[in-house]
């Protein structure tokens, strides 16, 4: 048989179509944050093998934003054997987050287990689980919450009537309200930081006169704001032990794949169904 | 509101003297029942009870004025336990509601006439305990003023509802619900509504009348659309009495909290709303029929009846605290035994054993006909059950939320002095409209009673001549 087409005309429809994919996936990223493609996130050369984590995983989480957004898959992987309870996830989470009295994110949970002399204690960072079926998800009745094509769940504060169906449904516990109150509250002065703009979700949310967040239902939403600069999120930044990971689990070759590939891994309550995308090393 | 027809006559059902006490006639039917609107000078009690409603109302205005200045940080709330008395009361009122309904229409097609004295009070009562539900899915947002968005209607917002979510169904549960509940009350309201108008001696009263009656002049026409129209909403309503309560006992099962997913809800949420609301019909008939001297046309055999429903609905409830029990032990379900052994034997057990004496133990006092004969025990049994179906929605929405999956985030749940002031200001709400109804429509349909008095008559005169 016959090839209808020269070889050159072969080679430049290979290579306009190939340009042609290029554009319009550049063009996807570039729909769905436009901020990513503004500052580039070039992952640069990998880092030495005995390089710390964060930089491994920077360079993974930049890796995995040149990809489309429908291709990641954002996991977490906490390693309870490292973790000392020191609670800096949670206090990094609540200073990048602006959080609220009541509003906590990633609460580390303090549990004693055996009988004396045998006993111990472990310590349990509990994001949000980030689930692949999420209970709160469908219970929201104005369509404020949702799966990303990420895996992460989100809330549209301005979306968000306050309703707390999701906290009621979420069996975690990982959703908490903001009432809108403050740490100065019942003081003289209210201290300027608490009404400090808030940058989740890429936007400023400044906490005043009745103004989202207050009145909305609140969660971990693994950093995006930061993670989608290119940054890890402040839990895993913040870690001393070096004991939350986070990365795309897509990304055969990242960290978290290794991780979770390990035979030590388990998630939170997997019975209920919710198929979390927090995995716990234990 | 059956035209009777000979065959129907012959028949020996409920005898006609315990519908219709005394001997009466039409023209003292109407004067009776008009002249406690048109010319009687309302009883003390009745000064009384507005006194108590007005109270009530400045409570519930002062809570929710502060409500709305401060947010729903006020209530109790924490983080386990999201919901609380907003919801708790809600599910009660929306429960209280449901007699009205089922005495109207689910019984009118059962062409049971004791339900002709009732209907008005109960389907009005009805009408008040749905705006009291509704007030609270409103003011217990996070964000009240966005409330609307709960619709799906055309907007350049984005704002489109979640289909989902029960919470949606709720909002056309409930707003059907009253809608089809206030036309069915209105139609039926038409002929009294001009009987009053003509009786009516004060300008005043006779526009007004008028202007509701919408012209009604009792004519073969308007009696025939009359009745299709109302045969109608009765047929639309009797649907709506097994939805809203099973819609909302779907705001629980469809999560997968231990103590709320379950299958049992819907037909345990609709028996148990039956019984309230009968409940709550008794505790206002009982005084009323005493304060307006009606107890001729509210007869002991129509609280009887009502008991004998409050009990089998009683039994239905206790039936579903039971499988509760059951199925927390046969799932064997760490979770879902946690959740009864916590009910029973955890920080809330006094409201749990309080309910099953409230809902399970004291309703069988009804078997006896002497206790249903007794104002005393049934107005009493009444208020039990009152209290007892409000423990259950407590215990539904508290012990489940304070201490599910992950007992680090365990807590406990107290109502602040606002979540009772609300609560308390419904209460007032529903009294003054109660107390408006009585003093400003007829509280018992006249155009019915006559009807059963006509079949009454009838009847008397049918069996005269068979004996002769």
């Amino acid at each position: 048989m016959e090839w209808a087409i020269s070889r050159r005309r072969l080679l430049s429809r290979v290579t306009s179509s190939a340009l042609a994919f290029a554009i319009s996936s550049a063009a996807g990223v570039m729909r769905l944050s436009a901020a990513e493609t503004k500052t580039g996130f070039d992952p640069g050369e990998p880092p030495p093998p005995d390089a710390d984590v964060l930089l491994r995983m920077q360079y993974e989480l930049r890796k995995a934003l040149q990809k489309p957004v429908d291709q990641r898959k954002w996991v977490m992987v906490i390693d309870l054997r490292k973790c000392v309870g020191c609670h800096a996830c949670t206090i990094g989470c609540v200073v990048e987050n602006k959080l609220p009295p009541g509003v906590v994110y990633r609460p580390v949970i303090e549990e004693e287990f055996g009988t004396y002399p045998n006993v111990g204690r472990r310590f349990i960072p509990r994001p949000c689980m980030q689930c692949q079926n999420p209970p709160c998800v469908p219970v929201c009745p104005v369509n404020a919450t949702w799966k990303r094509p990420d895996g992460v769940i989100i809330i549209d504060y301005e979306k968000c009537i306050g309703c707390r169906y999701c906290i009621t449904a979420c069996p975690y516990n990982a959703r908490t309200f903001d009432f809108g109150e403050y740490f100065t509250d019942g003081t003289p002065h209210r201290a300027p930081y608490e009404e400090a703009p808030s940058f989740e979700y890429g936007k400023k949310w400044y906490r005043k006169n009745e103004d989202s967040p207050i009145g909305n239902a609140r969660k971990c939403h693994f950093c995006l704001h930061r993670v989608e600069k290119g940054q890890l999120p402040m839990c895993a930044t913040t870690c001393i032990g070096r004991a939350t990971y986070f990365g795309d689990a897509n990304d055969p070759d990242s960290l978290v794949s290794e991780l979770i590939a390990k035979p030590n891994v388990m998630r939170l309550k997997e019975e209920l169904g919710t198929d979390p995308h927090v995995y716990y090393l234990t | 509101m059956t035209t009777p027809t000979a065959g129907e006559v012959e028949v020996k059902d409920t005898g006609y003297e315990q519908l219709i006490g005394a001997e009466h006639t039409n023209a003292s039917l109407t004067a009776k029942i008009g002249d406690i609107v048109l010319k009687q000078p309302s009883p003390k009690q009745w000064f009384v009870a507005l006194g108590f409603a007005l109270m009530g109302l400045s409570a519930l205005l002062v809570s929710i004025a502060w409500l709305f200045y401060r947010g729903v940080g006020v209530w109790g709330l924490n983080i386990p336990v999201a919901w609380g008395f907003a919801i708790i009361n809600f599910v009660w009122w929306i429960g209280i509601g449901h007699a009205g309904t089922l005495i109207s229409a689910i019984l009118l097609l059962m062409r049971q006439r004791w339900r002709t004295s009732i209907n008005r009070l109960a389907e009005t009562m009805t009408l008040f305990a749905v705006m009291c539900a509704g007030m609270f899915p409103l003011l217990h947002l996070g964000r009240p003023w966005v409330f609307y968005w709960l619709f799906p209607y055309p907007n350049a917002l984005g704002m489109w509802p979640q289909f989902r979510s029960p919470l949606v169904w709720d909002v056309f549960a409930v707003s059907t619900y009253f809608t089809v509940s206030l036309v069915f009350w209105y139609v039926g309201l038409i002929p009294d509504l001009a009987s009053l108008r003509d009786r009516a001696k004060k300008k005043i009263v006779q526009m007004a009348m008028g202007v509701l009656a919408l012209g009604w002049r009792g004519s073969a026409a308007h009696w025939y659309r009359y009745e299709s129209a109302y045969l109608l909403l009765a047929g639309l309503s009797t649907p709506l009495v097994v939805s809203v309560h099973s819609i909302v006992s779907f705001d629980f099962s469809i999560s997968i909290l231990p103590g709320w997913h379950t299958t049992i809800f819907p037909p345990y949420f609709v028996a148990g709303a039956v019984y309230s609301g009968f409940a709550m019909v008794l505790t206002i008939v009982i005084p009323l029929r005493a304060w307006y001297k009606l107890k001729d046309l509210i007869t002991i055999d129509h609280l009887d009846w009502m008991a004998r429903i409050t009990l089998v609905t009683g039994l239905i409830v206790f039936y579903g605290y039971l499988t509760e029990i059951f199925y927390a032990w046969y799932s064997g379900n760490v979770f879902e035994s946690f959740m009864m052994k916590n009910r029973m034997t955890g920080p809330y057990n006094m409201f749990y054993w309080a309910l099953i004496f409230c809902n399970g133990l004291a309703p069988q006092i009804l078997w006896w006909r002497k206790a249903r004969r007794n104002l005393v025990v049934l107005f009493i049994m009444s208020l039990i059950v009152n209290i007892g179906m409000w423990l259950e929605r407590f215990i539904i929405v508290v012990t489940s939320l304070h201490a599910d999956f992950m007992p680090s985030s365990w807590d406990m749940y107290t109502p602040t002095i606002w979540d009772i002031l609300l609560y308390i200001g419904t209460i007032g709400f529903f009294l003054l409209g109660m107390v408006a109804f009585v003093r400003l429509l007829p509280t018992i349909p006249i155009a019915e009673m006559k009807h059963l008095l006509h079949e009454k008559l009838h009847h008397k005169k049918a069996h005269k001549e068979a004996e002769a």
